[in-house]
């Protein structure tokens, strides 16, 4: 800091920053690797605080509750998944910097969808017939919802961000409505597990794996997205209009066009999800069937940059602390929402160290030095 | 007519919540930043506030109203300043993306909420629900003599003083945004940082100011929710979508707090209209409680299709800025 300049506006800043050209892979990893150490060291402390346990327990009680059973394996392992799915299905509309904050309506949309498929053909068709029927249906019904918005962006420029948060409100009342038509038993206000006798629309076992085929799926869903991004003309036009749509204009593509296809196909793929968690996982709908899902996929894809790898990375060791503090919740009696604080407290520290990797902090040194 | 009063009444009571709510995420907006950690720092507001008169009346025999209400007062904004702290040292200083700041914040001030609502006085020693009555009668007060008023008494003299408070803080605002000297660089900050910047505006500080205030401001949403409207309890997830109704509401007042006063009340009475329509069954009550998003999305429509400078949103809203990127 200079002396000599004594008002406010014109005192040198204590730091010095500058935005990075470029930063080794390495060296970023390393960040990214002190942040996840730090976020672990900032969650073992408020665990710790609140039940009063010697940490290295409450880190083994994480690990147990993730991983430690076959069946909290599989649990955490399908949770990953449906993660993933989600921050995949949002990738397209980010990389073109449409803020799809819908995700959790598009998929209460294709859950909805799905359990409806479920409920009505459930006995009159043959399961796979169903299954593909199901992903059909879940499918149109989180494109409709992704579309609404986007038409709005392309032709009025209407906020998306915004509109696709109300979105989510209003699919949420509309599971309130279909509930009170499917509800079972009647009179409990929610619809139960559907076809437990039939198992019908319910995804199958594979190689005996009772979440084989989510697993099945959702990878090759990925290794989709990754391909049409990278090497697909439509992932090209998707990263033109999201550096510029002037430019997108001058090298004549058709902005409009590209914005409603991308969310097509984004809004179809959360729709997917919905069926994902509903026939291969809970068999049952409520309001909560997204349970904040659609809006931690949004930071995953974010902090991921919407590199597919990246992102396994960041589902797994979220949905892994996710699984691992509900545990520690349940074993101390308290209650689960215990671990959308340690989600939060994790999601800072990714977040926050972003920073270190696209901008460099210098302390200023004396004045001669930095003339 | 009874029934209209006692509409209005309960549609004020709903709309009180989201209009401290959507006046702290006006202000905020404001200078630029979108902060949709709103939702969640209202709920850390309400059970920091509801977590300071629990505490302050166990610690004493004889608990006293008035200093059960200054220490839950104080709590809650202290602890949603520092939710709007956080987020603006994530965004301002940090310049991560203010949507996935704001994300996460909910994420986190919601589970905050329900976690320590759920497990508070279990983790304390007690047993059942947290209850804090003595506090929440005295944010439950009314004037004496007004409120028996026949009618007016009902109609505006019937609520606690954050009632209140929460419309003089919105006419406070709109006079601070368009007629103070801070306020117009509040706003110039919010428009084009750069330019505010070269005019030498602290476009950083104004930032911080405005996002700490406005986190402050929604706050006391939660603890009005909490004290005034709970009667001094929690719920799980009770508070529900209100944190998002009041983003919502800034779009329906267009950015002006003053016209916030009388949206909120009409989404409170939005909300709850569906118990005061006659012939409804239970399915179409649940389409009725779409009404304040959908009316949302047709302002939000119609405002982007009127190319009117008035009603547009903050133009650097949801970019950070970094003076060397220009």
């Amino acid at each position: 800091m200079s002396a000599e300049n004594n008002a406010i506006a014109n005192r040198e800043p204590l730091f010095r920053i500058t935005k990075r050209a470029g930063i080794s892979a390495y060296k970023a990893w390393a960040i990214r690797l002190t942040a996840v150490v730090f976020a672990l060291v900032a969650c073992g402390l408020v665990i710790v605080a609140i039940t009063g346990q010697n940490p290295i327990k409450v880190y083994l009680s994480i690990i147990d509750g993730a991983v430690g059973r076959s069946r909290r394996f599989w649990v955490t392992v399908r949770e990953m998944m449906t993660l993933l799915i989600i921050a995949i299905g949002l990738t397209p509309a980010f990389r073109m910097k449409f803020w799809n904050i819908g995700a959790e309506g598009q998929l209460l949309m294709g859950g909805a969808a799905t359990a409806a498929m479920m409920i009505y053909f459930g006995d009159t068709m043959p399961n796979w017939l169903l299954l593909v029927l199901i992903f059909a249906a879940s499918s149109l019904a989180g494109m409709i919802w992704g579309v609404i918005p986007a038409v709005f962006k392309a032709y009025f420029n209407t906020n998306e961000t915004l509109f696709t948060l109300m979105l989510n409100y209003v699919a949420i009342q509309i599971i309130n409505f279909c509930i009170v038509y499917w509800e079972n038993p009647v009179g409990s206000n929610t619809v139960g597990i559907i076809n437990s006798a039939t198992q019908k629309g319910w995804f199958p076992k594979l190689f005996g794996l009772t979440y084989g085929w989510n697993v099945v799926i959702v990878l090759a869903i990925t290794f989709g997205i990754y391909i049409y991004m990278k090497y697909g003309k439509h992932g090209y036009e998707i990263a033109v209009v999201g550096e510029s749509h002037n430019t997108a204009r001058y090298a004549g593509i058709d902005v409009k066009k590209v914005i409603i296809r991308t969310m097509i196909l984004s809004g179809a793929i959360c729709g997917l999800a919905g069926a994902i968690i509903v026939s291969g996982g809970s068999h049952t709908i409520s309001v909560s069937t997204g349970g904040g899902r659609g809006f931690t996929a949004i930071i995953v894809a974010w902090m991921s940059k919407f590199n597919p790898w990246a992102m396994i990375l960041v589902t797994a060791f979220l949905v892994f602390m996710q699984q691992g503090s509900i545990q520690i919740a349940t074993k101390y009696g308290l209650n689960e929402n215990a671990s959308d604080i340690i989600t939060g407290i994790l999601l800072f520290f990714l977040i926050g160290c972003e920073f270190f990797i696209n901008y460099k902090v210098e302390l200023h040194r004396k004045k001669k030095e930095v003339q | 007519m009874e029934l209209l009063l006692t509409f209005i009444q309960k549609a004020i009571g709903q709309g009180i919540s989201i209009l401290f709510g959507a006046s702290g995420e006006i202000i905020t907006e404001k200078s630029g930043n979108l902060n949709l950690g709103i939702p969640g720092i209202m709920y850390m507001g309400g059970i920091s506030g509801l977590m300071g008169a629990f505490f302050y009346e166990r610690s004493t025999a004889h608990p006293n109203g008035f200093v059960g209400l200054l220490v839950s007062l104080l709590a809650t904004l202290l602890a949603s300043a520092l939710g709007g702290l956080l987020y603006s040292f994530l965004t301002v200083s940090l310049r991560a993306n203010q949507n996935v700041v704001g994300l996460s914040l909910t994420t986190f001030g919601v589970g905050f909420g329900n976690f320590f609502g759920g497990s508070i006085s279990k983790l304390a020693g007690g047993v059942g629900q947290i209850s804090v009555s003595t506090t929440a009668s005295a944010y439950r007060a009314t004037i004496p003599g007004l409120s028996k008023l026949p009618v007016i008494g009902e109609l505006l003299f019937s609520y606690g003083f954050l009632t209140y408070l929460a419309v003089v803080i919105a006419i406070f605002l709109t006079f601070y945004l368009t007629k103070t000297r801070r306020g117009l660089n509040l706003r110039a900050v919010g428009e084009s940082p750069a330019t505010a910047d070269a005019a030498g505006i602290n476009v950083s500080l104004y930032k911080y100011v405005s996002t700490v205030a406005g986190a402050a401001i929604a706050g006391l949403g939660g603890l009005y929710f909490v004290m005034e409207y709970l009667g001094g309890t929690w719920n799980n997830n009770g508070f529900g979508d209100r944190g998002w109704l009041a983003i919502a509401l800034v779009i329906l007042a267009l950015w002006k707090p003053v016209n916030a006063i009388w949206g909120s009340f009409l989404f409170g009475g939005l909300y709850i209209l569906y118990i005061y329509l006659p012939g409804l069954t239970r399915a179409t009550q649940e389409l009725v409680k779409m009404l304040p998003y959908v009316v949302t999305i047709i302002v939000l429509v119609i405002a982007s299709n009127r190319n009117n400078q008035e009603s547009q949103p903050p133009s650097s809203l949801g970019e950070a800025y970094f003076r060397e990127e220009r």
